[in-house]
């Protein structure tokens, strides 16, 4: 019994039994919906991990998520609830698009250059939620929404605009090929890449079929960086301070609306790369017109929440989310359910995530009756 | 504070990774009016597909898009029911970049026949269609300029249904001013936009008065509530009748009309239903029997690769509906023969600027 309560009270079980629980409300659903819940998560499984390119495809999918989720929690840490990192994607995406569409640099030069773009439009977005609440103490999360819109529009603006929009189609001209991060770009469809490729049908697959790219590992990278400026550095305690107790912060000496900035600044900064990084390394290489968000950044906040706000634990909760999202699709194609199907399930997984704050306090009675029957 | 916006975080979790479900009516009454031919097609292609599987991919619009996604899942369903042994599919893409992994998936389950909804696809399509040369693929709305030898495409004249009811507004409009409501700019809209004009204008030239068209493009296919506010504002300036070519954002239009008691033209499906006393005709793009038609033509074994497919009244790929009731029966009736004569060829609507401003001078 003390196990048992012991285990629970660690943050990871109660994600975990969230986890579960998603799965079997989502069963549930299943059924009542009329298919089969066993054949529909096998599709599911089948559908993530059962070719090597599949995993490949999940892990592209999870990457802009992993760092907008990265991008939440980061500002969650410091006091902030940063839901503008739809916005702050969308300002990376169109810089890049901005950049990348115009310069035609050779790759060493281009790349970082249309990733630094995408970064940058993201800091801005970040940086102005950032000062006008430094500055006026507008809540952060009224100028983020908003923000969101402003970038929604602004990317339809981008895309119907003379220079950018590529004729008979609803998006922009793709950026130049030198700014592509994926992995051998030019190589592997050439005719020599091909014919090296074949004799491994996984490795051809994989590079062929999908679009493997670097993003995953500065995904990664990141993650590591703010660990280490959160928990390691002096610049992260204060950030911490701050969002633990202004206040207390200030008493201390720690200039509270310049740390304010710095966090939405890094926490935009993290949505914009993540939005570069799909348009450099992922199909079609450019923004189209949006009818609504694409959820790249609200995804994140799931991620973030999932994650319960641990850098290191939005590579993983990034991961779930992106097999939830992709291997979704084949539960649609192999048994028909409707993809809301999948929806509903991340849905319940959050909304259980949600809820996880209940497991310690159901623990600690656990715990308690455990004792009262030792007495 | 940690816990209200821990709270609030939770609340809109749960409300975003819902919301995204948006119009989830249940696929399979489409399907339910469409029966009837099911013994006609039957016989001639049941013996070559005892286990043929079709699958299309939807492009962001999803598959109730009361548009040519879901004109084409009907074509599919018909299939199903009309070849045994035809097994259809579809999957949803919500996002651009998912084009490319739905199509990649699509050939992994064994598909034999992949469609491909929309040009949005084009270049995703074409990728696939390179990497897997033993399926078959097959496009709507796009035709490239080499066509690789395993994918057909399927283009539609919409410049004759449009013409077609570009006449009847013509016809029909008091107040000697209509309008005209597009997505997005392109070769494909255009097709409406000129074939409609020249529509409007022919039917001036009989009457012997001048009618103005006023056009606006949405610079969207899904923005209803702005398709709604220029249907407005066209009302309110004096159009009485508009068409509209802007897919989603045509149901903004079709509500303005119903609101103002003025007259709406839907397209490419039979929009009536949206507003029966309102929507004075469609331009019908029939997708569905087209989609239908090439699937059963693939598994026949009948050549279709590197084919381009372009339907239009002759082939019976476009058209207006029967039902007439708002315009009555003489401008139905002028209509058909209008349409005899774009059969004949004795007119040729015009699908871009230059052919109209052709076909204008050629009027006068």
């Amino acid at each position: 019994m003390k196990l048992a309560a012991k285990v629970l009270k660690k943050p990871i079980a109660s994600t975990l039994i969230a986890v579960l629980f998603g799965f079997i409300v989502a069963a549930v659903v299943l059924v009542a919906a009329g298919y089969n819940p066993g054949q529909s998560f096998g599709a599911l499984f089948h559908g993530i991990f059962a070719k090597p390119k599949y995993i490949s495809n999940v892990i592209i999918k999870a990457t802009p998520i992993i760092l907008t989720g990265l991008s939440v929690a980061f500002a969650f840490q410091t006091g902030l609830f940063n839901i503008g990192a739809e916005g702050q994607y969308i300002a990376g995406a169109v810089a890049a698009v901005l950049v990348g569409v115009k310069l035609d640099l050779p790759p060493v030069l281009q790349i970082p250059v249309v990733v630094m773009a995408g970064v940058l439009g993201g800091t801005l977005f970040g940086w102005i939620v950032g000062y006008l609440k430094a500055r006026f103490g507008i809540h952060e999360v009224i100028t983020s929404i908003m923000l969101n819109w402003i970038g929604l529009y602004l990317s339809n603006f981008v895309v119907a605009s003379g220079t950018y929009h590529m004729p008979n189609s609803t998006s922009t001209y793709p950026v130049n090929p030198s700014s592509y991060t994926m992995l051998l770009p030019n190589w592997k469809t050439s005719k020599a890449g091909m014919a090296a490729l074949k004799p491994h049908q996984w490795l051809y697959e994989v590079m062929l079929k999908t679009d493997v790219n670097f993003g995953f590992l500065v995904a990664v990278l990141m993650a590591a960086i703010i660990w280490y400026l959160l928990y390691r550095s002096a610049k992260g305690y204060e950030l911490r301070a701050v969002g633990f107790n202004r206040d207390a912060a200030e008493f201390a000496g720690i200039n509270v609306n310049k740390n304010i900035t710095d966090a939405m600044v890094i926490a935009g900064a993290l949505a914009g790369l993540a939005g570069a990084l799909a348009i450099t390394g992922t199909a079609p290489h450019k923004i189209s017109t949006l009818a609504a968000f694409e959820n790249n950044g609200f995804n994140g906040l799931s991620v973030a929440l999932i994650a319960g706000s641990s850098p290191i634990g939005c590579i993983f909760a990034g991961l779930l989310f992106g097999g939830l999202l992709y291997g979704g699709q084949s539960v649609q194609q192999d048994v028909g359910a409707p993809t809301e199907i999948i929806n509903i399930m991340i849905g319940t997984i959050v909304f259980f995530v949600a809820l996880t704050k209940i497991v310690p306090v159901l623990a600690e009675k656990l715990e308690k009756r455990g004792a009262g029957h030792v007495q | 504070m940690k816990k209200l916006a821990a709270f609030l975080l939770a609340a809109l979790m749960a409300v975003s990774a819902t919301a995204c479900s948006s119009g989830a009516a249940s696929s399979s009454e489409a399907s339910s009016e469409a029966s009837g031919q099911a013994a006609s097609a039957a016989g001639s292609s049941s013996a070559a597909a005892t286990n043929y599987k079709v699958l299309m991919v939807t492009d962001t619009g999803g598959v109730n898009d009361q548009s040519f996604n879901q004109l084409s899942w009907k074509g599919l369903q018909q299939l199903e029911k009309d070849v045994p042994g035809a097994k259809a599919n579809y999957s949803e893409s919500k996002q651009e970049s998912d084009y490319a992994t739905n199509l990649d998936k699509a050939a992994d389950d064994g598909n034999q026949l992949i469609w491909g909804v929309g040009y949005a696809m084009a270049g995703a399509l074409q990728n696939a269609a390179q990497q897997n040369p033993d399926i078959g693929y097959a496009i709507i709305d796009n035709a490239y300029e080499t066509v690789p030898s395993n994918v057909t495409c399927v283009v539609f004249r919409a410049q004759e249904p449009s013409f077609l009811v570009g006449y009847i507004a013509g016809k029909t409009t008091k107040t000697n001013k209509v309008g005209f409501v597009g997505g997005q700019k392109s070769d494909v809209i255009d097709q409406f936009e000129y074939g409609y004009k020249a529509g409007v204008a022919y039917a001036a030239k009989e009457l012997n008065k001048n009618i103005d068209v006023v056009s606006q493009y949405a610079e969207s296919f899904v923005d209803s509530a702005k398709g709604k506010a220029i249907a407005k504002s066209m009302y309110s300036g004096g159009c009485d009748i508009v068409f509209h070519a802007a897919g989603g954002v045509g149901v903004g239009v079709i509500e303005a009309a119903k609101e103002a008691n003025k007259y709406a033209i839907g397209v490419d499906m039979d929009q009536a239903f949206l507003a029966p006393d309102n929507v004075l005709t469609s331009a019908l793009k029939r997708v569905d029997k087209a989609v239908e038609q090439v699937s059963k033509d693939a598994i026949d074994g009948k050549e279709i690769g590197g084919k381009t497919y372009s339907l239009g009244l002759t082939e019976d790929g476009v058209g207006i509906p029967e039902e007439h009731k708002l315009m009555g029966d003489d401008t139905y009736n002028a209509a058909m023969a209008l349409e005899q004569k774009i059969k004949d060829k004795e007119i040729v609507p015009p699908a871009s600027k230059d052919d109209y401003d052709a076909f204008v001078k050629t009027l006068k």
